[in-house]
């Protein structure tokens, strides 16, 4: 049965509760690299880098873009606590866009220590807004 | 007794102020509806963050962590979130109060990041030291605000500026009551975050006792984890207060223009008897003057 296979997940952003139903099968970037979960995983909690979380669920796969976060997970279930957390239809194209333009011209400057990381992360995470929209 | 035309005069004047006040009534019941709405869908968010916080402080024991360490000595933050505009009643000096009277603040030992016009106003007045102010959110506070706040914040901390942060708002119990409070936010006390009853709650409800027992991995390490969650949890504390105050901000206003809207009825009601006094007496006196000047003609 689908059903032993699944557990509950919830996406919570801090506006609202982003997704809350049953997958299967999860995929999560996280600062350790990219990590997937099956029902029954090991109780683990996990800091999230700006990456697609990818919920395969019984009808389907589903795919949203998260920021910046941790995820707790539990045997049977999952939690993602996002600050920010958007489906690809909400994501602005062009701002995205531009937001990559911008954190590339300022790494091409230079600048050093949170300058660089902040312009890193504010690269990474345009890039996998336009992944998400292409 | 005052002439017709100053009662006149002073019942337009109250009138006015009611519409006015009415007026402020309406839109603030409006503002509430939104804001308490907000409010609703930022508390899954905020109670999850906060049982997880607390759960991993109750799991792991003896995490030695920058965060959770008490630094003597050091003088306290108090981030205060009142409102910019007057009007709402005792909202603004309920929470300064909650300052002032409070024997551990004193001006020397306290530092404001103040949110909102008013307890910036009232507290530097006192002799506080007011180090930010984030005023302008107050209208619509976003996550992005909270976020922008708590890395300032905690930068301050970082550095050893300050040892500790209080977090003081207005809590919003429902439309005609709201509660001034003082939280401490940093450093995180252990034993404080394990006896908090939400926790105890939430659990029950999907994960099973084992989850509870399990002890729980972390990766890429504890210390980097809680380094990553804390100011995390700091921001969603500033967030989730940020929007339960606007919520009794306009709360506290409502009630105290419904009011005002009241008492403005209740003086137009007594002025509209004085005034028609006041034209009985001058009809009934002009009558007598008539009467008067007809029987000494003829």
């Amino acid at each position: 049965m689908a059903d032993e296979k699944m557990f509950a997940l919830e996406i919570i952003s801090p506006e609202r509760v982003f997704y809350k139903g049953e997958a299967g099968f999860l995929e999560l970037t996280t600062s350790e690299g990219e990590i997937g979960i099956y029902k029954n995983h090991i109780p683990m909690t996990n800091v999230l880098m700006p990456g697609a979380v990818k919920i395969h669920e019984a009808k389907g796969l589903k795919t949203a873009a998260v920021m910046s976060g941790f995820v707790v997970i539990l045997k049977d279930k999952v939690k993602i606590m996002a600050e920010v957390a958007e489906w690809p239809d909400e994501i602005d194209k062009n701002r995205a866009e531009e937001a990559k333009v911008r954190a590339e011209r300022r790494l091409k400057d230079g600048g050093s220590g949170i300058d660089r990381n902040r312009a890193e992360l504010a690269l990474k995470r345009s890039i996998v807004r336009l992944n998400m929209v292409k | 007794m005052a002439s017709m035309r100053d009662i006149q005069r002073r019942k337009v004047s109250v009138q006015s102020t009611g519409q006015i006040t009415k007026a402020m009534k309406l839109i603030s019941t409006v503002k509430l509806q939104k804001a308490k709405e907000r409010a609703e869908h930022s508390k899954a968010y905020f109670n999850g963050m906060y049982d997880t916080v607390s759960d991993i402080l109750s799991k792991s024991v003896n995490i030695n962590h920058r965060f959770l360490q008490h630094t003597e000595g050091k003088k306290k933050a108090v981030i205060v979130i009142s409102s910019n505009r007057g009007l709402a009643g005792g909202y603004n000096s309920n929470i300064i109060k909650l300052i002032t009277t409070n024997p551990e603040f004193s001006a020397d030992n306290t530092v404001i990041y103040s949110i909102g016009r008013k307890a910036k106003d009232g507290l530097s007045r006192k002799g506080f030291e007011v180090k930010g102010d984030y005023s302008e959110v107050m209208e619509e506070p976003m996550y992005s605000d909270a976020m922008h706040i708590s890395s300032e914040v905690l930068k301050a901390f970082e550095e050893g500026e300050i040892g500790e942060i209080y977090l003081a708002y207005t809590i919003f119990k429902n439309s005609v009551s709201q509660v001034p409070d003082m939280k401490k936010i940093l450093p995180v006390s252990k034993s404080e975050a394990a006896k908090q009853p939400l926790a105890a709650e939430k659990s029950d409800e999907g994960s099973s006792l084992e989850d509870d027992r399990t002890p729980m991995n972390y990766e890429p390490g504890e210390e980097e984890v809680l380094d990553v969650i804390i100011p995390k949890y700091v921001t969603s504390l500033i967030y989730g207060a940020l929007v339960e105050a606007a919520a009794s901000e306009n709360g506290a206003r409502m009630s105290a223009m419904d009011s005002a809207t009241s008492n403005a009825e209740e003086m137009i009601a007594d002025l509209s008897l004085m005034y028609n006094r006041a034209r009985q007496g001058s009809i009934t006196q002009e009558l007598t003057e008539i009467i008067a000047g007809a029987e000494a003609i003829s």
